[in-house]
């Protein structure tokens, strides 16, 4: 199993307890949504981000809680790591009423702005000109925040990601640019789909610095965030890339005909999970009760969510055609 | 006391200036729209009492000029962008219609994006087919955004300040060939309110609906007919086609018994055939004297010649014939 690297800086014992907790949801949460899907008793589609649990924690972790972060449509981690409400997130899937959607949007569409959450995306590479406009406002509101903007390797050969990453670099916004590499846009590998293998090279072309770090290390994600938070309040966007593996299909259709089992073997013995767990009972100090502790925390918690979700109501016909127009 | 009189184009940056003067969050981008003044010379001086944080010239990037508006306008900030020529708005329409359009639903209405996009419209130019669409029906169809099409200097200051204290998205299409043309302005504060049509002027005989360069273009020949045959038409600008305010437009048919629509766009699938529907759908109907008439640009991509470019959409010998056979 490849080592989980300690983290540079001095992490409390609570918000060791809390980005592994998260982790933990995360895992639960997609393998909880991948059984209802599998069971017919969601309708829709969902996208899991089993075995890209460090690069959301890790990254958002490293933010404070007024920064924005702009998701994508495979954003459960991001948004349990920003602090939404397990509750709310799940009866969105299940399209409640009680949904942070009201049950309009789903897996796709969970945010919460009041959270700093710009919302996941279901269009690849939708979400980076959102994010670039947070951030145009952040400058012209004169506020203290930054913005996180998350995508996937699918993304970076859209025409959005060029134009803002463009438009940031020349404006300087306060803006980390973060490519999750999960190896895959659907079925076409990042080798396949562009002829640059280490994808932060791109970041010269925007006059910016770009950096490419181990994605299921989420001390190494929380690191280089960290680093790229302070540089961005002063001098304008940086580029992530963050090399993960999204251990299922990239959505229920997936029959998983472009990759193989042995390089999914190999993948999950990097599974971020176990590697943070190992850290903790090592140089984290913490004891295996405690960490016990915490997976049965985030289990419970989930549970919990899905107890809240099945009880909760519909949306009445009557919502049907509110919430088009602001007043 | 008589009224002052500044152009349409003129009668825009006096809407955008002064709503920026009031109101520190609203700020202003697109391409060369700083010391240049915009490609149509209509936010001429902004910089200079601005200055080019709030008059930000962008790359031309229209993707991310409206995506970047919609995500301002979602944390806290009015946007206005300027898009050099509507037909650019391609660029940008999955930022338009995929988000800003879309975001407030998607999110259970736990957003707002106050934002707008103008964007100058329509042919007469000579600039060919890239450069003078009119394609307000494309934005139209997508549920949560306002289209707004203002035919005079009054209406484009008092809309475009509605449309910027506006909570919504709106697509503010501009007219090319009316910005050089003067009329009564007020000075200071006023709104023209958005979703409202308008009478543009008063009669028994006919209703015209029609919106931008076409509205003047139809009064005048209305005022035509008056003067040599004594006919009368009723001619409505909606000002506001998305969400439509079609009360006054059914109320208008019921009582002149004919219904004609004329806009630039082309006929097919352009928006008269949804104003013709919605007369259709609605009682006045059972008053209609005569079919319902679409006047509209033909199913061409505007050419360059001159003689052509003018005859690809509706003119004055060509509305006053369609009225003449329709009063028949």
């Amino acid at each position: 199993m490849a080592k989980t690297r300690k983290p540079s800086a001095q992490l409390s014992r609570e918000k060791l307890a809390d980005m592994y907790t998260k982790m933990m949801q995360t895992r639960r949460f997609e393998e909880k949504v991948a059984y209802f899907f599998s069971r017919g008793m969601v309708h829709g589609t969902t996208h899991l981000c089993i075995g890209q649990e460090a690069s959301a924690i890790g990254a958002v972790g490293a933010l404070g809680d007024d920064d924005w972060m702009a998701s994508t449509h495979r954003g459960h981690g991001h948004s349990i790591a920003k602090g939404l409400d397990i509750n709310r997130m799940m009866a969105e899937l299940l399209g409640k009423s009680t949904g942070y959607c009201k049950g309009k949007g789903g897996s796709m569409h969970i945010s919460d702005l009041s959270s700093g959450h710009l919302g996941a995306n279901g269009i690849v590479g939708g979400g980076i000109p959102i994010a670039t406009g947070a951030a145009i406002s952040v400058m012209q509101l004169g506020e203290d925040r930054i913005v996180l903007c998350f995508f996937g390797d699918g993304a970076i050969n859209e025409g959005t990601f060029h134009e803002s990453l463009n438009l940031a670099s020349a404006w300087h916004l306060p803006i980390i640019y973060i490519c999750e590499n999960n190896q895959y846009g659907m079925s076409m590998s990042t080798a396949r789909a562009t002829n640059v293998e280490d994808l932060s090279v791109r970041a010269s072309s925007y006059g910016i610095p770009g950096v490419r770090v181990d994605g299921n290390d989420v001390f190494a994600v929380y690191d280089t965030v960290s680093a790229a938070r302070d540089h961005v309040r002063k001098n304008g966007p940086y580029f992530i890339v963050s090399e993960t593996y999204r251990h299922m299909g990239h959505s229920k259709s997936d029959a998983n005909r472009y990759r193989t089992k042995d390089e999914i073997a190999e993948w999950k013995k990097r599974d971020p999970i176990p590697r943070m767990r190992a850290y903790l009972e090592g140089a984290g100090g913490f004891a295996p009760e405690e960490v016990d502790a915490m997976e049965k925390r985030a289990s419970d918690d989930i549970e919990a969510a899905v107890s809240f979700a099945q009880s909760s109501p519909d949306p009445e016909l009557t919502d049907l055609p509110t919430d088009v127009y602001a007043d | 006391m008589s009224q002052r009189e500044i152009t349409y184009a003129e009668a825009i940056r006096e809407a955008m200036s002064e709503e920026m003067r009031r109101d520190p969050a609203v700020f202003f981008m697109g391409e060369d729209i700083g010391v240049y003044g915009g490609a149509f010379g209509v936010s001429v001086g902004m910089i200079d009492e601005f200055g080019p944080d709030r008059v930000r010239d962008t790359p031309i990037s229209e993707a991310v000029i409206v995506g970047a508006a919609a995500g301002a306008a979602a944390t806290g900030t009015r946007p206005i962008a300027e898009i050099q020529f509507s037909d650019f708005l391609g660029i940008g329409i999955d930022q338009l219609a995929n988000q800003a359009a879309k975001m407030r639903y998607m999110f259970g209405g736990n957003a707002s994006v106050p934002m707008v996009i103008r964007a100058p419209a329509g042919s007469g130019t000579g600039a060919a087919a890239q450069h003078s669409q009119s394609q307000e029906a494309w934005y139209c169809h997508i549920p949560g955004i306002k289209v707004v099409t203002p035919s005079t200097p009054y209406d484009a200051k008092g809309l475009l300040v509605s449309a910027i204290r506006d909570n919504n998205p709106v697509v503010f299409l501009e007219q090319k060939l009316l910005y050089r043309q003067s009329g009564p302005v007020p000075e200071g504060d006023y709104t023209v309110p958005l979703c409202v049509s308008e009478t543009k002027r008063p009669g028994r005989d006919m209703t015209v609906i029609t919106w931008g360069r076409m509205v003047s273009m139809v009064l005048e020949v209305a005022q035509k007919l008056s003067s040599e045959r004594g006919m009368e038409i009723e001619v409505i600008d909606p000002r506001t086609l998305m969400p439509l305010d079609a009360g006054p437009i059914i109320a208008s048919v019921k009582r002149t018994g004919r219904a004609m629509i004329v806009h630039e766009a082309v006929r097919t699938a352009g928006y008269g055939g949804e104003i013709a529907a919605t007369i259709a759908d609605s009682e006045a109907f059972f008053y209609l004297d005569a079919p319902i008439r679409r006047v509209a640009g033909l199913d061409v991509p505007i050419p360059y010649n001159p003689h052509l470019e003018r005859n690809a959409v509706p003119t004055a010998e060509s509305i006053e014939s369609n009225i003449l056979e329709l009063l028949e």
